[in-house]
């Protein structure tokens, strides 16, 4: 081995090993003015058959709309109608509303875990209402607000929370993890980035069919970092898959800033023209280019032009998730100085600039968000809290492993309703 | 032996007879014709037809989007076929050979085995994975491995393996309808012809063998069923893949009166043919090409122990590969052949 103090073998230098630091610890003054996030309209909208080749500008730039003026700039202004943007803040509004409560009623003790997706509404929301509603979302863990914008009633979304006797999963997966086939919504694994080459696969299958449906997938930007990304890109590109890939660059995977993705030497879009992948960057901050950008990649999709990576370039305002506290490893200016500021804000002022809207309204809004949340969650508690008895007979949690039960899941079983009797005296101890 | 299959020598002997390659690859090209969502893909199987030609002319006769070639990624051939089970399709992804199915294993375990649970039947993952396993071939470390215990220790996966042609016919159109996940392991060892294990002896092609003949047209082998090779009562052997031929050759060269059951399928385990025989025989010797320790003999062992212990004259035996990485020079040493399996033989009947 070569001593550190005298460096490498002979004359050749001492090499040296580059572990990423992000710019900012706890206690650090946070301040975003490196970043450079050029000006809303100044990015050029292509036609939706470009060749990859072709699109570095907006691989590497990022497409904005809504300017400092509030007002919407450019090409990619998707020119939304009054009522459709206010669909938008109100469904941005609703998570909001959503996450608060979740996160309150994790730290009460009904449920074990919840992920807020504050600062990002924007990322799933947007995307969501540019789709059509049987195309099929690959989500990953923090695109709640898809469920919301196409309208999945939100008790189902706490029963899952809750684990409880209406819980349409019966309790078998964790908070979060929400599954629906009439909504085209897959369900959510733990495993990250497993969902990026199923939406390929389903992209295929659609093609495979002559169907007109296209598949989008959601993955952060730490996840990119998966194999099964790489896979994903290399088999949406072979194949000219039908399939956008949306890779949320909140900055942060836990407690590694996006540096550890690969973040400090290029962007996340930019990878996809290396596949020779369609690649946008969007603010992510920006419902106005959220949206404008999913349409461009889902008419390109439609078209059979290919696939798309989108990378939204966003924040995460709040921990990880209910296990995590991000005061640990980041500093807690962060979120105020985000250069991009709060999608909800910027979608609400936007809305007044134009005309559409008042503080009165929003404040209105929120606040009937706010007591929709309370009164569902009173609601989905009747169904039981997580914790408060077993709610689901204990012969379904060997259902559904199979098809069919065999011999030895009937054996098992039988062995755990025993076992339930010998506690309680009852198979039905809790009604 | 199967009731469908005449003894060498009959009149029938004009019926068809197929080796394993030709029989899976007609069970694909009947699948592929009767059900339009079945979809085969992997790693050099569409123009070429596969390295071991089990879908030679399958693009050709059905089509580039039915039969294509993949890039080789395992992780993206599973992963997207789980996309396309979601859709609605039935692929049947390959896997060149079975020491590489390893970088697919997350979206096997975490993805097609659980998607049926954890979505509460929102979402299944009606696929057959393909893929050449054992040895026996001079494979090496990478072309030789038997990762079936892998397999049966997830939930949510079934593990099927063939031992004859008309067993993999059978069993591959039942695997491709079942709407769980199926691994289908082929002993390449015995896609040409049944391998006795005595590899100083020249091979014997299928079509001298009764169980190469394969009726034309669809049928299934039901999964979850064994195959009792020959009735016996000296022992039990439990057995599948290429190790029922060398089971039952070495039972044969020795004299013994075992009954033989080839498994088949070894989840769900046809655990009432075991038990029924055992109780039989009251001996059991379990053989397996795979590593030794936590593998599917011990399964075995563990099941015969628990439910057939009254009826057990002796200690079950296992007859494995050894716990070591598969040897190329070594192979024959390495090999549970006629010397480990004979052994096994005279301790389990001393007394």
């Amino acid at each position: 081995m070569a001593d550190p103090a005298t460096g490498g073998e002979g004359n050749r230098p001492a090499l040296a090993l580059h572990v990423p630091e992000p710019k900012y610890r706890p206690g650090d003054k946070a301040d975003f003015s490196h970043i450079d996030i050029g000006a809303p309209g100044d990015q050029p909208r292509p036609d939706e058959g470009i060749h990859p080749s072709q699109m570095a500008g907006l691989a590497y730039g990022l497409v904005r709309v809504l300017g400092d003026d509030n007002l919407a700039h450019g090409p990619w202004n998707p020119r939304l109608s009054p009522e459709t943007l206010r669909a938008m803040l109100g469904h941005m509004a609703l998570v909001r509303a959503f996450d608060e409560r979740m996160f309150r009623g994790q730290r009460q003790g009904k449920t074990s875990f919840y992920m807020k997706c504050t600062g990002e509404e924007a990322t799933s929301i947007a995307p969501a209402m540019a789709l059509a509603s049987d195309d099929m979302i690959f989500p990953s863990y923090r695109q709640q607000g898809i469920l919301i914008a196409r309208g999945y009633p939100l008790i189902e979304m706490i029963n899952q929370i809750y684990s409880n006797k209406a819980d349409k999963l019966k309790g078998r997966q964790l908070p979060i993890m929400y599954s629906s086939r009439e909504h085209s919504f897959f369900s959510i694994s733990g495993n990250l980035a497993t969902q990026c080459p199923q939406a390929v696969g389903w992209a295929m299958a659609s093609a495979v069919k002559g169907d007109s449906r296209i598949a989008a997938s959601w993955v952060g930007e730490g996840s990119t970092a998966e194999g099964d990304f790489h896979s994903a890109c290399t088999f949406a590109a072979v194949y000219n898959a039908p399939v956008i890939l949306n890779v949320v660059n909140n900055q942060w995977a836990i407690s590694s800033f996006s540096g550890f993705a690969g973040a400090e030497r290029t962007t996340f879009a930019a990878r996809g023209l290396g596949y020779g992948i369609a690649a946008l960057r969007v603010d992510g901050n920006d419902a106005l280019a959220c949206y404008a950008a999913a349409e461009w990649a889902a008419t390109r999709a439609r078209g059979n032009h290919g696939p798309t990576l989108i990378e939204y370039f966003t924040y995460r305002a709040e921990g990880h998730s209910t296990s995590d506290d991000p005061s640990g490893y980041r500093s807690a200016q962060e979120r105020e100085e985000w250069p991009l500021g709060d999608p909800v804000t910027r979608l609400k002022n936007h809305l007044i600039a134009i005309g559409e809207w008042d503080e009165d309204r929003h404040a209105a809004m929120d606040l009937e968000c706010a007591e929709r949340v309370k009164a569902t969650t009173k609601e989905a508690e009747k169904n039981g809290i997580l914790g408060h008895g077993l709610h689901h007979p204990f012969h379904t949690m060997f259902e559904d492993v199979y098809e069919e039960l065999p011999w030895h899941l009937e054996e098992q079983a039988e062995q755990a309703i025993r076992e339930r009797i010998a506690k309680f005296g009852t198979e039905r101890p809790f009604g | 032996m199967s009731d469908l299959i005449p003894s060498v020598g009959d009149a029938v002997l004009e019926e068809r007879r197929l080796n394993m390659i030709e029989a899976i690859n007609e069970a694909l090209d009947i699948m592929l014709t009767r059900d339009p969502d079945v979809i085969i893909m992997g790693e050099d199987v569409g123009y070429f037809g596969g390295v071991f030609r089990a879908t030679a002319g399958l693009q050709a006769k059905h089509g580039k989007t039915r039969v294509f070639d993949t890039p080789i990624s395992e992780c993206g051939i599973i992963g997207v076929a789980v996309g396309m089970g979601a859709y609605g399709l039935r692929p049947v992804p390959e896997i060149q050979f079975a020491d590489y199915i390893y970088p697919g294993l997350d979206q096997l375990i975490s993805e097609a085995a659980r998607l049926r649970y954890r979505s509460a039947g929102d979402y299944i993952a009606p696929m057959t994975v393909r893929s050449p396993f054992g040895g026996g071939i001079f494979g090496g470390q990478t072309h030789s491995q038997s990762p079936e215990a892998l397999f049966t220790h997830v939930a949510g996966l079934k593990t099927v393996i063939p031992a004859t042609p008309h067993d993999a016919k059978g069993l591959l159109i039942a695997a491709i309808e079942d709407n769980d996940p199926v691994i289908f392991f082929e002993p390449k060892r015995i896609y040409n012809g049944p391998f006795s294990g005595y590899y100083d002896k020249p091979v014997e092609p299928w079509k001298k063998h009764p169980d190469s003949v394969v009726p034309e047209g669809y049928y299934k082998v039901p999964l979850g069923k064994a195959r009792t090779v020959r009735e016996g009562e000296a022992l039990t052997v439990l057995a599948y893949g290429t190790m029922v031929h060398v089971a039952e050759a070495v039972c044969r060269e020795k004299g013994v009166d075992a009954e033989i059951l080839d498994l088949r399928t070894l989840v769900p385990l046809d655990i009432q043919a075991i038990e029924a025989s055992v109780a039989k025989t009251g001996r059991c010797l379990i053989v397996h090409e795979a590593t030794r320790t936590s593998g599917f003999g011990a399964e075995l062992s563990a099941l015969v122990t628990e439910r057939c212990f009254y009826h057990l004259e002796a200690p079950v035996e296992r007859v494995t590969g050894f716990d070591t990485p598969y040897p190329h020079s070594l192979e024959w040493a390495y090999f549970p052949g006629p010397v480990r399996i004979g052994e096994a033989i005279d301790k389990l009947l001393k007394d």
